[in-house]
């Protein structure tokens, strides 16, 4: 009697010979697969603490600088190149694939105070505290001959910021008032003023690159069009603005780094409130550049750390310190998204990794199947108490450890002693005011 | 490597017979199952001791005092790998290390559990109790499905992969297929072996049941029995030394932490309702003030002196009244549910006083449904 049952055929399963691949019948029947929330859980657990074991952002150090940096400038079309200048009027380019100094220039006498590359990345310009702003070119000149800028331009006033415009051949200047220059004069074509001291920092919009703000020493920003004859509209907040920085994905979202140990990220068309306070820092906030995604920026502080920040929330995802590592005083991010450098008092520039546990280089097609999987795991259970605890968890120098401690203290007495003055008086009289509108003073158009 | 509960405590022998391990703690145990995605053991013992072993790292990990006496009935759900416990008050027990009381207890039979079963998607299980019932329960809502007779009581059950049941009653072993959606009239086979039936399982991938008796052990062929797709990565009855090995690695690295081990194995996917609510009232003791609160609607001014004061009080209204339809319909439907439960309870007290009672009212049958 024929009895049918199950017999299978071992050739069918088993491989020929070792150098075939194995075979791998697959059934994806849930049943056959039980606790599928659990093995993803202690998955994205496991994907969790190596990537904590495998953090290690530090690159390399470039040295060279004989003072403090204090200003840097990406290359506008190489990734290797990077340009700074210190304190002593040096501007030196360095490659970054052999962490070299390849070219140094004594540019100014005095603070080197801004410096940019023009779009077209053949000539870069300078502005020091010797009041003069230096066009020089990118190549170098030829061997026994002496390092020439193409154009000086001698101005009346120390300037302090400078910022080229992405797509024509002007730029602007910040010093006492704002100046837009044109390359092949030598005096300003338009020159807006409100009245201020002083302006600190100067940028164009990367995507509306007719619009340009800059932070002044009466605790505000300003917006200008160059388009026109006077500047758009200030905010006023309650502390003075160090620089700021424009989201290069959103037109009219940008980021100022303040003194109050604040970053704040404004929507330009209205400015009455910001869009997002970031605290995170312990101490003034001396620079902050975007990513090239506009997802996350960075920012430098005089605690001597760099935060990294997600666009949109309040607390930051990352921060980098070393020991050696003094005030940080300018930081960029590369732009193919994957380094963050760093300029410090020091005389030090540090290259980083913006994702500190990423595997740099080329990965295989499994190594990269592997990286996204954990990715998406650790976003899925990122909520999850046990999974937050790690992934949160970063070394602190003492400093900052304790100052933040300190500063939660005296954050919540203030608090506290709001809601009793709000309790024990009149109903209406003492307004309930979000984090987000107490720093903003006036909007003034 | 297995293990082998002997007459004091449990060995652990190599896949070549050499003894590993010999556990002391483990003391008179009767029945093991393994949880093959824990790495634990979990063993029933004579004292009413249920004890976990993690294999892997060889250490205990609970010891639960069922309190139930002589545990010798023993099976595990695969789905969520709870351990079901057959006691002779005919109730079965559910049980997790992480608690030292029972997760489910629920009363199976009128007689002691002979033996329990639970199918490998975690829907069903199957019992057979001293009153010479085999009865079928959904274990997800624990409400019995079907219950059927056999003249000789069944002493061992097993669940093939695709829905086969195997009993054991003296020396016949009976296989029926699909005991669980439409009563069973007969078995779908059955064979008589030598010696009274001791044990019975169904082998994972293939057609076959293997029954232990008086005699020794016999293999019998069961078509349709086994899942004939094995997933290669899972378990997979063809693999080689090295497709063992990477796979050893992987299960260890995902191996689950037991105390994850409930009832329900999605239930750490699903929302924490409970701490968002506690979390949510701090957050307002702390601030002061509600920071999810909906601000009051605010109409917008029309231009051109299109916004009256009328319209906009009338704009206001509607906005208020489609707020308030919401809170209406809970508190009519609430309502209404009390109300009907009122009159039910009204008509069961009336309907009780109408009868006229007697001295032999309580020796009538209560209708139980």
């Amino acid at each position: 009697m024929k009895v049918k049952v199950l017999s299978r055929n071992p050739d069918d399963y088993v491989r020929e010979t070792k150098y075939d691949l194995q075979r791998v019948p697959r059934n994806y029947d849930p049943t056959l697969h039980p606790f599928e929330v659990p093995r993803e859980y202690t998955r994205a657990m496991n994907a969790t603490k190596l990537e904590r074991v495998l953090a290690k952002p530090f690159l390399a150090s470039l040295d060279g600088h004989r003072d403090a940096v204090n200003c840097m400038a990406k290359h506008s079309t190489s990734l290797s190149t990077l340009l700074s200048g210190s304190c002593d009027g040096e501007v030196k380019l360095w490659n970054l694939t052999t962490h070299k100094c390849v070219r140094t220039i004594q540019a100014h006498e005095g603070f080197v105070r801004g410096m940019v590359v023009r779009f077209c990345g053949t000539s870069f310009f300078s502005v020091g505290d010797d009041k003069t702003i230096k066009q020089w070119s990118m190549e170098a000149p030829g061997y026994g001959v002496e390092e020439e800028p193409i154009n000086t331009i001698l101005g009346k006033t120390v300037f302090t910021g400078l910022d080229h415009h992405r797509k024509d051949g002007t730029f602007a200047t910040c010093g006492q008032h704002v100046d837009i220059w044109d390359e092949q004069r030598s005096t300003p074509i338009r020159s807006f003023s409100w009245g201020v001291e002083s302006f600190s920092s100067v940028r164009f919009n990367p995507v509306e690159t007719e619009i340009l703000a800059s932070c002044a020493s009466d605790r505000s920003i300003v917006l200008y069009d160059m388009r026109e004859s006077t500047p758009l509209k200030k905010v006023i907040m309650t502390m003075r603005s160090n620089t700021l920085s424009w989201n290069p994905m959103e037109a009219f979202y940008f980021t100022c780094a303040n003194e109050d140990y604040n970053l704040y990220t404004y929507d330009m068309r209205y400015l009455e409130k910001p869009v997002t306070v970031h605290m995170d820092h312990v101490s003034a906030v001396l620079d902050v550049d975007y990513a090239p995604t506009g997802r996350e920026f960075v920012s430098a502080s005089f605690d001597k750390s760099i935060r990294i920040f997600p666009r949109n929330t309040r607390h930051s995802r990352e921060v980098y310190h070393t020991k050696r590592m003094q005030h940080v005083v300018c930081v960029k991010w590369s732009a193919d998204n994957k380094y963050v450098l760093s300029g410090s008092d020091e005389m030090n520039i540090r290259l980083w990794k913006a994702n500190a546990a990423e595997k740099l280089g080329v990965l295989s097609h499994r190594e990269r199947l592997a990286a996204n999987y954990n990715q998406k795991l650790k976003e899925k259970f990122q909520h999850h108490p046990k999974v937050k605890r790690i992934a949160r968890h970063r070394h602190l120098p003492k400093h900052i450890y304790t100052e933040s401690k300190e500063h939660t203290v005296m954050r919540e007495a203030r608090r506290r002693k709001e809601r009793n003055v709000r309790k024990h008086s009149k109903p209406g009289a003492v307004p309930v005011l979000s984090e987000r509108e107490k720093h903003v003073v006036a909007v003034v158009k | 490597m297995y293990a082998v509960a002997q007459k004091k405590w449990l060995y652990i022998y190599d896949s070549s017979g050499i003894e590993l391990h010999c556990i002391r703690k483990f003391n008179d145990v009767l029945r093991m199952q393994f949880l093959p995605y824990h790495f634990l053991l979990a063993t029933a013992s004579a004292t009413g001791f249920l004890q976990y072993l993690d294999v892997s790292v060889g250490k205990e990990v609970a010891a639960v005092c069922t309190k139930a006496g002589r545990l010798d009935v023993m099976c595990q759900n695969p789905q969520n790998a709870v351990v079901h416990l057959g006691h002779s008050n005919g109730t079965v027990t559910l049980w997790s290390p992480n608690q030292k009381e029972a997760l489910v207890k629920m009363l199976c039979h009128q007689g002691g559990v002979r033996s329990v079963a639970v199918d490998k998607t975690g829907t069903y299980m199957v019992t057979s109790g001293m009153d010479k019932k085999l009865k079928v329960f959904d274990i997800r809502t624990f409400k019995p499905l079907q219950s059927y007779f056999l003249p000789a009581g069944a002493a061992s059950l097993s669940l093939s992969q695709r829905g086969l049941l195997s009993a054991a009653t003296g020396d016949i072993v009976q296989v029926y297929r699909d005991v669980w959606n439409t009563p069973v009239k007969k078995p779908y086979m059955a064979h008589k072996v030598h010696g009274a039936v001791w044990g019975l399982h169904f082998c994972p991938f293939e057609d076959v049941l293997g029954v232990g008796h008086g005699e020794g052990f016999t293999s019998m062929l069961v078509p349709g029995a086994g899942e004939p797709n094995f997933d290669g990565l899972d378990s997979n009855p063809y693999r080689s030394a090295k497709q063992r090995q990477e796979w050893e690695v992987k299960a260890l690295l995902e191996k689950i932490n037991p105390e994850l081990i409930t009832l329900d194995p999605g239930k750490l996917g699903q929302v924490d309702f409970a701490t968002f609510e506690q979390k949510h009232q701090d957050k307002v003791k702390a601030l002061g003030y509600d920071p999810l609160a909906k601000d009051k609607f605010k109409p917008r001014m029309r231009k051109k002196g299109r916004s009256s004061t009328g319209g906009v009080e009338r704009r206001k209204n509607q906005v208020a009244h489609e707020d308030q339809r919401g809170v209406i319909i809970a508190t009519l439907a609430e309502k209404a549910k009390t109300e009907k439960e009122r009159e039910t309870k009204n008509k069961k007290t009336v309907e009780s006083s109408a009868v006229q009672r007697s001295a032999l009212d309580r020796f009538r049958k209560v209708n139980t449904k």
